[in-house]
């Protein structure tokens, strides 16, 4: 794959045409190079999560068996991979017909819309393609030196913690390392209202002891980290026993790990936002009357719904149309808020004509939490007929469990605190004084997958050389489970 | 351009291969962990591939769906993302994925594992099939064979050089020089078929832990040797004090009761090794599995007679497979093996359990012949 491949002409028109209307709605992207691969390379970019160099690893070629398989079985052939970069890289398929060209089109323009606006990713490296590819070749001469074997397990292990990082932290600056200064330490020797006595009752020497003894004491009692460190990966940089190549590496996993966090962090509210987009371009200005038929399939194929999972494009697009429909009718404010005449509500229609307006702002400051907390309403929930479901131990089966919106809404916002990630931090670097590693986990109603859990705790005893485990809740007790380097040992603690 | 992500899969598929290789002893003992899809490929769940991660246990975590339904109402199996593969409080190393297979790379695997032979066509001319290939493009041949697309060109490039092509009216109109047909070429591809005859003592001493056994181990006979020849055939053999042929299914499931003359069977195998499958062209190989339980000496030397003057000269490798069972006296075995030591195409192997159906395979296939 070159870079600055042209388009064929063709599509270089399409590709014209589609940009036209994007830029005449309002939308406001980076330059966007459009690629035009076969099912092979797609596969292959895909894989790579988007990019077309990345550093050597079988997790890609598992990723690739599993997308060609998709292929061959005729299960997913519309792609929409778009890279945040300036300019933005993404990629269609050569087989693709011409209105799924199109529809993959807008559908880019309305994400890179959203990767130059959105706050989340204002924090982001833009070039990030090139630093993939320095990653790649940093990685490749790492392997030149040390050999595969040793790069590929400790690779292994770097990416079984890439998910303990801070997920909040590019917004806020890195604090300092020493805040404050401590209290200068004061030494009272034995009490005396003899002012001549004292240098006997208490001399130098003892005092100097005393000193000591307190000095101790406090380093002692200092905690490191001084408070809970949520990027767990910096921890490690900083504080392992790591050879430098190995900090290297994960040093380069973690910010990898950074770059791709906000893409979780607005799953719904990005492809909803260019599902949205793709829709309104292509059924209002792009789609010929041949094509109608094709892009509604396509289009309906997407938003498919499965009664298990929530589909972030149809959840996403709904939400977003919502929205518009509220502020074009008015439906907002004190007003809408206290009207409790369920007739009047529904046929309340200011024409104030604010949607497009308020979407654009929407889109600017809102995160997937932020956006379903403070949009998503109970006229929503019923008309999307969503549920919570829940596991019947009883029946060994998934039910539908309630429809309520507190509880639809709760759950949906619980899926989605800390991103999905269970939030995890480092506790103790000491712990118990022998130098082993602590982890806490903050137990919001939800235990960790215990196998995993052991699996992970060993691949962190291998970078932390020492003991290391994590204090969790298992079905409602305190547990502290801890890894040895040859044994796993679970340990009751009160919370 | 070779891609460049062809590394990370060949090495994605070592992985797998190792891991397999590490697991195989209980693969082979549990056979059902082995999922059949489609004819050629199977699929075996692989232990500890994916990387694990500090995460949510799935199911008392539950989540949001959207569609029809009253509370209460089933999910349909699978509408759950990451269903049945374990819930929380098991034991380390439970998640694994499916992963797919070739029988040719699994047989592989074993082979390698096994340290198995490949088996040795022995003394057996070259056999040929022919077989019809298409090779290149005629001026002359059947109608039916016409190359369409060879001849519009050559037609085109006619037209257009003649002056007689009109881009407004493209028609085109080939004349008999114009026509081009597919030409083919016999071609003799070597062959080798093999059958495989299992005979299996179905009197009430076998039971289903027994025939179990059986099953597992005719899974990984039929792969091997599979690997080894193009065409394989197999053929069942049930017997007791008679026999008879079975398909497969039945073979699994029958249950008798009466008592075991086994020379019943080999009079059976024979018969069907005369009727169709000539020593001459084929490769055959009888399996035999019972708890070693004879009605009488009498019959045991019968057998042994059949064994040795119309069996064993025909067959590429004789195999017996005892399996122990709780009433069963054993002695078959012991007769085998005093009668034929040191023949090269017998192999007898005792099957305690299914963990010695591992070593059994070996007895079984280790001999490559």
């Amino acid at each position: 794959m070159e870079h600055g491949t042209q388009l064929p002409p063709h599509l270089a028109d399409i590709k014209k045409e589609i940009e036209g209307h994007a830029r005449s709605f309002g939308l406001e992207f980076y330059e966007t190079i459009f690629e035009v691969l076969n099912y092979d390379e797609i596969n292959m970019v895909a894989a790579y999560g988007g990019f077309p160099n990345r550093y050597p690893h079988w997790r890609f070629g598992m990723e690739y068996e599993q997308l060609s398989k998709g292929y061959e079985y005729g299960l997913s052939k519309i792609y929409e991979m778009v890279i945040n970069n300036n300019p933005s890289y993404a990629y269609l398929l050569e087989s693709n017909m011409d209105v799924d060209q199109k529809l993959v089109m807008a559908h880019v323009f309305g994400h890179v819309d959203f990767f130059k606006n959105n706050f989340s990713f204002q924090h982001t490296n833009r070039k990030m393609m090139d630093e993939m590819a320095n990653h790649a070749t940093r990685l490749r001469r790492i392997i030149d030196k040390v050999g595969i074997e040793p790069v590929e397990s400790f690779i292994d292990r770097a990416l079984s913690l890439e998910n303990l990082i801070n997920q909040h932290a590019p917004h806020f600056p890195p604090r300092p390392r020493n805040d404050g200064e401590e209290a200068p330490i004061e030494v009272r020797g034995f009490k005396t209202n003899r002012e001549y006595m004292s240098q006997f009752i208490n001399p130098k020497e003892f005092l100097d002891e005393q000193r000591k003894k307190l000095e101790d004491e406090r380093a002692q009692k200092k905690k490191f980290p001084e408070r809970p460190e949520r990027d767990v990966l910096l921890f490690l940089i900083e504080n392992a026993p790591l050879e430098r190549w190995e900090a290297d590496i994960l040093a380069v996993i973690r910010e990898e790990a950074y770059y791709f966090a906000p893409q979780g962090q607005t799953k719904v509210a990005n492809e909803g936002w260019a599902s949205y987009w793709h829709s309104t371009i292509m059924t209002t200005r792009a789609l010929k009357d041949s094509e109608v038929i094709d892009y509604a399939d396509h289009h309906s194929g997407t938003m498919g719904i499965r009664p298990g999972a929530i589909n972030p494009y149809k959840l996403g697009i709904e939400l977003w149309r919502h929205i518009e429909d509220r502020w074009n009718k008015g439906r907002f404010g004190k007003e809408w808020d206290e009207c409790d005449d369920l007739r009047a509500r529904r046929a309340w229609d200011r024409k104030l004509g604010l949607g497009r307006q308020k979407i654009f702002e929407v889109r600017k400051h809102y995160n997937d939490i932020t956006f379903i907390d403070e949009f998503l309403t109970p006229e929503f929930c019923v008309d999307q007929k969503m549920f919570t479901y829940g596991f019947n131990e009883k029946a060994n089966r998934w039910e539908i469990v309630d429809r309520e919106f507190q509880k639809v809404k709760r759950k949906l916002l619980q899926q989605l605190t800390n991103f999905g990630q269970p939030i995890i931090e480092v506790v103790d670097g000491n712990f118990e004084n022998r130098g082993e590693l602590l982890l806490a986990h903050r137990h919001d109603g939800t235990d960790l997958r215990v196998d995993y859990a052991k699996d992970t705790l060993s691949n962190l005893q291998a970078m932390w050389r020492r003991p290391v485990g994590i204090v969790t809740k298992v079905d409602g007790k305190g547990v502290l489970m801890r890894f040895d380097g040859r044994d796993h040992t679970d340990r009751k603690v009160e919370l | 351009m070779p891609l460049r992500i062809k590394q990370d899969h060949s090495r994605f598929r070592e992985i797998i291969r190792g891991r397999i290789k590490e697991n195989l002893r209980k693969y082979i003992q549990k056979g059902e962990m082995i999922g059949k899809k489609g004819k050629d490929l199977i699929t075996i769940p692989v232990p500890s591939i994916d990387i694990p991660h500090f995460k949510y246990g799935h199911k008392d975590q539950g989540g949001v769906g959207q569609g029809d339904g009253a509370p209460g109402t089933v999910l349909a199996p699978g509408a759950v993302e990451g269903d049945g593969k374990g819930k929380a409080g098991q034991g380390e190393g439970q998640h694994s994925l499916e992963v797919d297979l070739s029988l040719d790379e699994l047989a592989d695997i074993l082979g390698e594992e096994l340290a198995l032979p490949r088996i040795q066509n022995k003394g057996k001319k070259n056999l040929t099939t022919p077989k019809v290939k298409y090779t290149g493009v005629h001026t002359a041949g059947p109608e039916s064979l016409r190359h369409f697309k060879r001849t519009y060109k050559q037609a085109l490039k006619r037209s257009i050089a003649s002056g007689a092509y009109n881009p407004a009216i493209p028609i085109v109109v080939p004349v008999r020089e114009d026509k081009r047909y597919r030409s083919w070429r016999m071609q003799e591809l070597p062959q080798s078929n093999a059958v495989v005859i299992y005979m299996m003592d179905v009197s009430g001493s076998m039971g289903d832990e027994q025939k179990e056994i059986v099953r597992i181990e005719s899974f990984w006979i039929d792969t091997w040797l599979r690997a080894n020849y193009k065409g394989l055939e197999t053929r069942y053999i049930i017997h007791d004090a008679v026999a008879r042929e079975v398909d497969r299914e039945t073979f699994f499931h029958t249950r008798e009761s009466g008592g075991t003359m086994i020379s019943s069977a080999y009079k059976l195998c024979k018969e069907m090794m005369d009727a169709d499958y000539d020593s001459g062209s084929w490769n055959i190989y009888p399996f035999h599995f019972s708890d070693g339980d004879n009605w009488s000496a009498d019959d045991t030397r019968t057998c042994i007679g059949l064994l040795k003057n119309e069996v064993l000269t025909k067959v590429n490798q004789f195999a017996y497979g005892q399996v122990e069972s709780p009433y069963g006296s054993g002695q078959f075995i012991k007769d085998l093996r005093e009668a034929f030591d040191g023949v090269e195409n017998v192999a007898l192997s005792e099957i305690a359990n299914k963990d010695a159906i591992y070593n059994s395979i070996k007895d079984f296939l280790g001999k490559g012949s």
